[in-house]
C-alpha cells in the first residue's frame, strides 16, 4: 500500500492535465473493476456492477488532480514568471522545487524582498530551470508543474506532496481490491479539475446520475502548534464530514457512516471544516439532488509541498468503506 | 431552617421578570413590600426609593445588623424620538455596548415590546463588520405607529429559565441578593435586629446605600450581592488567572474590592462559620468592582462591614447565568454567620 | 383557514437550519395537505405541493419557491464544558453575544435529543488574544455556555450538533411581529396564502409551491427542485431588505407599504412586468426593487438550471435581516400571497408565449 502511495504521490498531474495520474491508477483498477472508463472532462470511471437491476448507484468520488503552477512569461533570461493553479500559498513557495509534466525540473526564487518577515506574493516568483535565454529554455507559456517533494515514509506517518488527494485515490483503490461482494452499483470515480472548483465531479455525477454520493478526500487537523482550532487530529480515525465551508453533508448520510463506524467497532471523528470544500458538494447539487457527504482523511499542512497523514487512518477509512458499501443502503437512503 | 428550592426559585422569577431600571425600581419595590410586610415590625420607603424594614430578635444583647440588597439593574432610558416607533436611547448603568444589537427589549411600566436591530449582515463589508456598531446608529424599533414617552426605561426581554444546576435570567444581579434578603426578613435569627435595607441606584454609584446606611445607623453591615464569575476558558489554553469568582464554588467572601477593605473580624466570622458548618464558599479575588458596601462603611462615623455575593456569569448583559446551588449556600452562609454574632466580636479593635 | 399569525409563530420558531429542515417541513406540511393535491419531498428534502391546473395537457407548471431553512450556529468543539460554534449562513458575530440558543444535543440518546439552553458569551478581553481588544468579538472567540457541568457536556454535545436562536416572538406595534428566522418563514406563509386563496379558484396551469431547503448555503433546495419539476416560470418569494434604522440607501424598500418586485437580469422582465400590472390592477401596493447582479435569491438558481427558465422575484420586506430581532409586517405577508395567486388564477394555457422575449 505505502509502495503505491508513493507512486501516486509522486506522479505530476495539476488539475486539467491528469494524464500521467490516470494512467497509474487506470492500471491498479483495471483488473479490479467491471468496466473502466474515462469521459469528456477526463475522469476515471471505474464501475463495480450491481447484481440486480434495482441495485442503487453509488459514487465515491477521490479527486485525482493537484494544485501546481502554470507558466505565464519567460523571460528573456529563461525565467518563468506563473500562476497558481488551485489554492497555491505564497508562504510555501521560496526554495520549493517543482517539477513539469514533461519532465523539466525547476526551482523556485523570489525578487528581491524589502520586507524578509513578509511572504512573497506569486507576482514575485519565478522558476529556474537552469536555462540561459528565453531560446533554450525547455518550457513555455502555459507549461504546467507540481512541486517536487519525494514521498516520505514515517513508520505511521506518511508525508508527500498532492496526499491531497491522492490518499483520497488510494482508499479508493484499496477499497475496491477488499470489496468481495457488493449490493450496490458501485462507481469509483477518479475525478479531475477538483481543485479550481469542482468540476470534474460536477460532470461525472451528472453522467452517472448518482443516488448517493461520497467523496473521499484530506480534511484539516487542529492538532499542530497554534493552529486554526479544530477537533480533528491525525491518528484519531477517518473523520466524517459534518460540514465544510461549502457544503452541509446530507444528515442521513452522516449518520449511515457513524452508524457504520459504531458497528465495526472504527474509531472515527465528526469533522466541522472552517475552510474548503470537496467533490462532495458538486454531486448533492447535480440534477434532482443527491444525498452526499463526504469520508476526509485527516491531514496536516494541507496545501504545502510536504502534506501529512496517518496510516491507520487511511487504513479505517479503507474498513470503513467497504463495510458500508458492502451492504444495502438504508431505507432512508434508498 | 425553613426549605430552599422551588419556591425561592418562584420568588427569584417573579424578581426577574420585573423590571427596574436604576433610579425607576417601583415594580421590585412592590414586590419586596408584599413579600416582607407580613414578617416586620417595621417597614418604610425612604426619600430615594429604598425599603428599609426592621425585624427586632428575642435576645437579650442584640447587635443592629443592617444587610443590604439593590433592587436596581443596569437597562436603558428613552431620550429621543425619530418617530414610527423608533426610539434613540442611552445606557443606565456599565452595559457593554457589544451586548445591544439583535436583542429584544421592553419598554416603561407597559413592558411595551421593542427591538434593538441593526443592518443585514448583506449590506455591511468585512470591513464594517470588524468594528463596533455605535450607540448612534441603533435605535429602539417599536413597530410602524409604536408609541412610547421619552425618559421611560427600557430592559433586556429575556425569559427566566432554570435548567436545575443552572439559572439563567435578566437583573440576577442583584435580584438573587434581593430574594435572599426576603428569605432573611422571614427567618431572621434571633440573636441580632434585623436592619433590611432593599436599595436602589447601586448601579449608579451606591446611592441607595449610602443614605440608608445613615437612616439605619447599625452597629455593622452586610452587603449581599451577586458577582462576576469570569471563569471562561483562555483562548490559547493558559490558566485562567484572574477569574473574579467561580461558579460552583460556593458564596464569594469579599477581602477587599475597589471601594471597601472588608471589617477583617466579620470576613473571619464567615469564613469560620462556613468552615464549621461545611459549607462551600470563596474568596472573590481582591480587585477592582464595589458594592453597597463601598457607601455603607463610609457612612456616619464609620460602619464595620462585608460583602458577600452570589457568583453570576455575564453580568450586565441582557442574560445571566448562576448556579442554583451557590446561591443556596449563600443563603446557608447568611444564617450561620449571623447567627454566630455577638457584640464581642466588635469588643476590640479593628484587626 | 386556520390563522396566519400562529402558523408563522411556530414556525420561525422551529430550528430546521440549512441542511437540518426537517421540522420546519412537516409544520409546513401539515398546513399545505389539505390545500393541495400531492405533497412530497425532494432527495435533499425540499417539499413539494402540486396544486393540479384545470387546462388541457400537457399543461404549463408553475413553480413557487420559498425557501424553509434558516442561519444558526454548529457545535465545532468543546472545551472546559463550553462550546465553540460555527455558523451555518450568513451569521453577523455581532449580533450574537448575550443571545438564548437551544442546543440540539445528540449525544444523550434518544431521550435527551430535545434541545438544551444555552447563552452566547463573549469572554472578558483577557481571556482572548490582544487584537480582539474591546472591539468586535469574531466568532471563532465567542463560547456557547449550556450551564452544565463539563463532564456532562461533553457526553451530551458533539461536534457538529446545531445550536438555534431560541429567543420568542413578539407582537410589535403596526401589525408587525419581531422574531428570529422570519428569513424565510414569512415567505413560506405567504406561499400559504397563496395555496389558500388558490382554494375553489379554477386556474389552467399546474401549481407547484416549493419549500426549498439550503438557500442559505447556496441554494441547492431552489437548484435541484427547479431540475426535478422543470416547471415554464418560477417565482421565487424571499425577505427584502427594508428602510429602518441603519439601512435606508437605494437597496431598501419601506416596510409595510406592500412587496418589493424586483427587476435586473436576473429576473424575467415580461414576467416581472406582468407581475407589476396584476398589482396594479388590484390595487396591491408594492415598491419597485433593482438587481443589477445578483439577486442572490433561488430566483437565480431557478433561472440557470438546466436549459433555463424565465424567473421572477416578489420580496417581502423585513428590518434588521439575519438578526434574532427581524421585523416584519403581516400585510406584506397577505399581499405577497394574494398577488401571487392571483396572478396564477390570470395564467391561461397561452400565456407562456406572452413571455418570450421576442415573437
Amino acid at each position: 500500500m505505502k509502495k503505491l502511495l508513493q507512486k501516486l504521490t509522486e506522479t505530476f498531474s495539476p488539475s486539467g492535465y491528469e494524464d500521467a495520474i490516470r494512467e497509474v491508477i487506470r492500471l491498479e483498477v483495471k483488473s479490479l473493476a467491471d468496466e473502466v472508463r474515462t469521459d469528456a472532462l477526463g475522469n476515471l470511471i471505474a464501475r463495480k456492477k450491481g447484481k440486480s437491476a434495482a441495485a442503487r448507484r453509488i459514487m465515491l468520488a477521490a479527486h485525482m488532480d493537484e494544485i501546481g503552477l502554470m507558466v505565464t512569461h519567460v523571460d528573456e533570461k529563461g525565467f518563468a514568471r506563473f500562476t497558481g493553479i488551485g489554492g497555491i500559498r505564497p508562504a510555501a513557495m521560496t526554495g520549493t522545487r517543482v517539477r513539469f509534466v514533461n519532465g523539466t525540473p525547476g526551482v523556485i526564487g523570489t525578487d528581491r524582498m524589502t520586507d524578509a518577515s513578509r511572504a512573497p506574493s506569486l507576482e514575485q516568483c519565478s522558476i529556474d530551470i537552469g536555462a540561459e535565454s528565453r531560446k533554450d529554455s525547455a518550457v513555455k507559456v502555459g507549461d504546467v508543474c507540481g512541486f517536487e517533494r519525494p514521498f516520505l515514509d514515517m513508520g505511521k506517518r506518511l508525508v508527500a506532496k498532492s496526499m491531497d488527494d491522492r490518499i483520497g485515490c488510494l482508499v479508493l483503490i484499496e477499497t475496491l481490491r477488499s470489496l468481495k461482494d457488493s449490493p450496490n452499483d458501485l462507481y469509483f470515480v477518479f475525478t479531475t479539475q477538483e481543485e479550481v472548483g469542482v468540476r470534474g465531479a460536477t460532470t461525472s455525477a451528472f453522467g452517472i446520475d448518482p443516488h448517493l454520493g461520497l467523496a473521499v478526500d484530506v480534511t484539516a487537523t487542529g492538532d499542530t502548534p497554534n493552529c486554526l482550532k479544530m477537533e480533528v487530529g491525525l491518528g484519531k480515525g477517518p473523520a466524517i464530514k459534518v460540514k465544510d465551508s461549502g457544503m452541509l453533508a446530507d444528515p442521513r448520510v452522516v449518520a449511515w457512516m457513524i452508524a457504520g463506524a459504531e458497528k465495526s467497532r472504527l474509531p472515527y471523528q465528526r469533522e466541522v471544516l472552517e475552510a474548503g470544500s470537496t467533490d462532495a458538494r458538486a454531486i448533492q447539487l447535480t440534477r434532482s439532488g443527491v444525498p452526499a457527504g463526504c469520508l476526509s482523511i485527516p491531514c496536516r499542512y494541507v496545501h504545502t509541498p510536504s502534506e501529512m497523514v496517518d496510516l491507520d487512518d487511511v487504513q479505517n477509512a479503507v474498513k470503513l468503506l467497504t463495510a458500508l458499501l458492502g451492504k444495502p443502503l438504508p431505507k432512508e437512503l434508498e | 431552617m425553613a426549605a430552599f428550592g422551588p419556591s425561592q426559585i418562584k420568588l427569584l422569577e417573579k424578581l426577574c421578570t420585573a423590571a427596574a431600571v436604576s433610579g425607576d425600581e417601583g415594580e421590585v419595590r412592590s414586590l419586596v413590600l408584599e413579600a416582607i410586610k407580613p414578617h416586620c415590625s417595621h417597614v418604610r420607603v425612604d426619600a430615594l426609593g429604598n425599603v428599609l424594614a426592621e425585624r427586632k430578635g428575642s435576645a437579650r444583647r442584640r447587635l443592629r445588623v443592617m444587610v443590604s440588597a439593590h433592587m436596581d439593574e443596569v437597562g436603558f432610558m428613552l431620550v429621543a424620538e425619530d418617530g414610527d416607533g423608533l426610539y434613540r436611547f442611552e445606557p443606565v448603568g456599565g452595559i457593554d455596548l457589544r451586548q445591544l444589537v439583535g436583542k429584544a427589549v421592553l419598554v416603561g411600566s407597559k413592558h411595551t415590546p421593542g427591538v434593538i436591530g441593526a443592518r443585514p449582515i448583506h449590506l455591511t463589508t468585512a470591513e464594517e463588520r470588524k468594528r463596533t456598531i455605535t450607540l448612534e446608529t441603533l435605535r429602539i424599533d417599536l413597530g410602524p405607529g409604536g408609541k412610547a414617552d421619552l425618559g421611560d426605561r427600557a430592559v433586556f426581554a429575556t425569559r427566566f429559565i432554570y435548567n436545575k444546576p443552572s439559572i439563567m435570567a435578566r437583573a440576577l444581579d442583584d435580584r438573587l441578593g434581593v430574594a435572599l434578603l426576603i428569605e432573611l426578613v422571614k427567618e431572621a435569627p434571633e440573636n441580632i435586629d434585623l436592619l433590611a435595607a432593599f436599595t436602589v441606584q447601586e448601579e449608579i454609584g451606591l446611592r441607595g446605600a449610602r443614605v440608608a446606611a445613615h437612616a439605619l445607623d447599625p452597629d455593622l453591615a452586610i452587603a449581599v450581592d451577586s458577582t462576576p464569575a469570569n471563569d471562561l476558558p483562555d483562548w490559547e489554553g493558559k490558566e485562567n488567572e484572574a477569574y473574579n469568582t467561580r461558579l460552583g464554588f460556593g458564596p464569594a467572601i469579599y477581602i477587599a474590592d475597589g471601594s471597601t477593605v472588608s471589617d477583617p473580624r466579620l470576613v473571619r466570622l464567615f469564613a469560620t462559620a462556613a468552615e464549621a458548618e461545611g459549607i462551600p464558599y470563596q474568596y472573590r479575588q481582591p480587585g477592582g468592582g464595589g458594592t453597597d458596601a463601598g457607601a455603607i462603611h463610609k457612612a456616619r462615623a464609620g460602619i464595620p462591614s462585608v460583602s458577600i455575593s452570589v457568583p453570576h456569569r455575564y453580568g450586565h448583559t441582557p442574560v445571566l447565568l448562576a448556579r442554583f446551588e451557590d446561591w443556596k449556600n449563600t443563603h446557608t452562609l447568611l444564617q450561620a454567620g449571623l447567627r454566630r454574632l455577638t457584640p464581642g466580636i466588635l469588643a476590640g479593635e479593628r484587626k | 383557514m386556520p390563522e396566519l399569525l400562529p402558523f408563522i409563530k411556530n414556525l420561525c420558531s422551529l430550528p430546521g437550519l440549512s441542511g437540518w429542515e426537517e421540522p420546519a417541513a412537516r409544520l409546513i406540511e401539515e398546513r399545505w395537505r389539505p390545500l393541495v393535491d400531492q405533497v412530497s419531498l425532494s432527495r435533499v428534502g425540499s417539499l413539494h405541493g402540486l396544486k393540479r391546473g384545470t387546462g388541457p395537457e400537457p399543461r404549463p407548471a408553475i413553480m413557487l419557491s420559498a425557501h424553509m431553512d434558516a442561519i444558526g450556529l454548529m457545535v465545532s468543539g468543546v472545551v472546559d464544558g463550553f462550546l465553540r460554534v460555527s455558523s451555518v449562513g450568513g451569521v453577523d458575530p455581532r449580533t450574537l453575544p448575550g443571545q438564548l440558543v437551544n442546543v440540539h444535543a445528540s449525544g444523550g440518546g434518544e431521550a435527551e435529543t430535545s434541545s438544551l439552553p444555552g447563552i452566547i458569551a463573549q469572554p472578558g478581553s483577557r481571556l482572548l488574544p490582544p487584537e480582539t481588544n474591546d472591539g468586535t468579538v469574531p466568532l471563532e472567540y465567542l463560547l456557547v455556555d449550556v450551564g452544565l457541568p463539563a463532564e456532562k457536556v461533553k457526553v451530551l454535545i458533539k461536534v457538529g450538533d446545531l445550536v438555534s436562536f431560541a429567543s420568542e416572538p413578539l407582537d410589535l406595534a403596526g401589525g408587525a411581529l419581531a422574531a428570529h428566522t422570519l428569513d424565510n418563514r414569512v415567505s413560506v406563509a405567504a406561499l400559504t396564502v397563496c395555496l389558500e386563496e388558490l382554494q375553489g379558484r379554477p386556474h389552467a396551469w399546474d401549481a407547484w409551491a416549493v419549500a426549498s431547503v439550503q438557500e442559505e448555503t447556496g441554494l441547492t433546495g431552489a437548484y435541484t427542485s427547479t431540475y426535478q419539476l422543470a416547471p415554464s416560470l418560477v417565482i421565487a418569494v424571499d425577505v427584502t431588505f427594508a428602510k429602518g434604522p441603519g439601512s435606508s440607501d437605494w437597496q431598501t424598500v419601506p416596510l409595510g407599504e406592500g412587496p418589493g418586485l424586483c427587476m435586473g437580469p436576473n429576473i424575467h422582465p415580461k414576467v416581472h412586468k406582468a407581475l407589476k400590472e396584476q398589482a396594479e390592477k388590484l390595487e396591491i401596493p408594492f415598491t419597485l426593487e433593482y438587481a443589477p447582479r445578483h439577486t442572490g435569491t433561488d430566483t437565480f438558481a431557478a433561472q440557470v438550471t438546466a436549459e433555463g427558465v424565465p424567473a421572477a422575484l416578489i420580496g417581502i420586506p423585513l428590518r434588521y435581516m439575519h438578526t434574532p430581532v427581524e421585523v416584519v409586517v403581516l400585510k406584506d405577508i397577505q399581499r405577497a400571497g394574494r398577488l401571487m395567486a392571483e396572478f396564477i388564477a390570470s395564467l391561461t394555457p397561452e400565456s407562456l408565449q406572452t413571455f418570450a422575449w421576442e415573437k
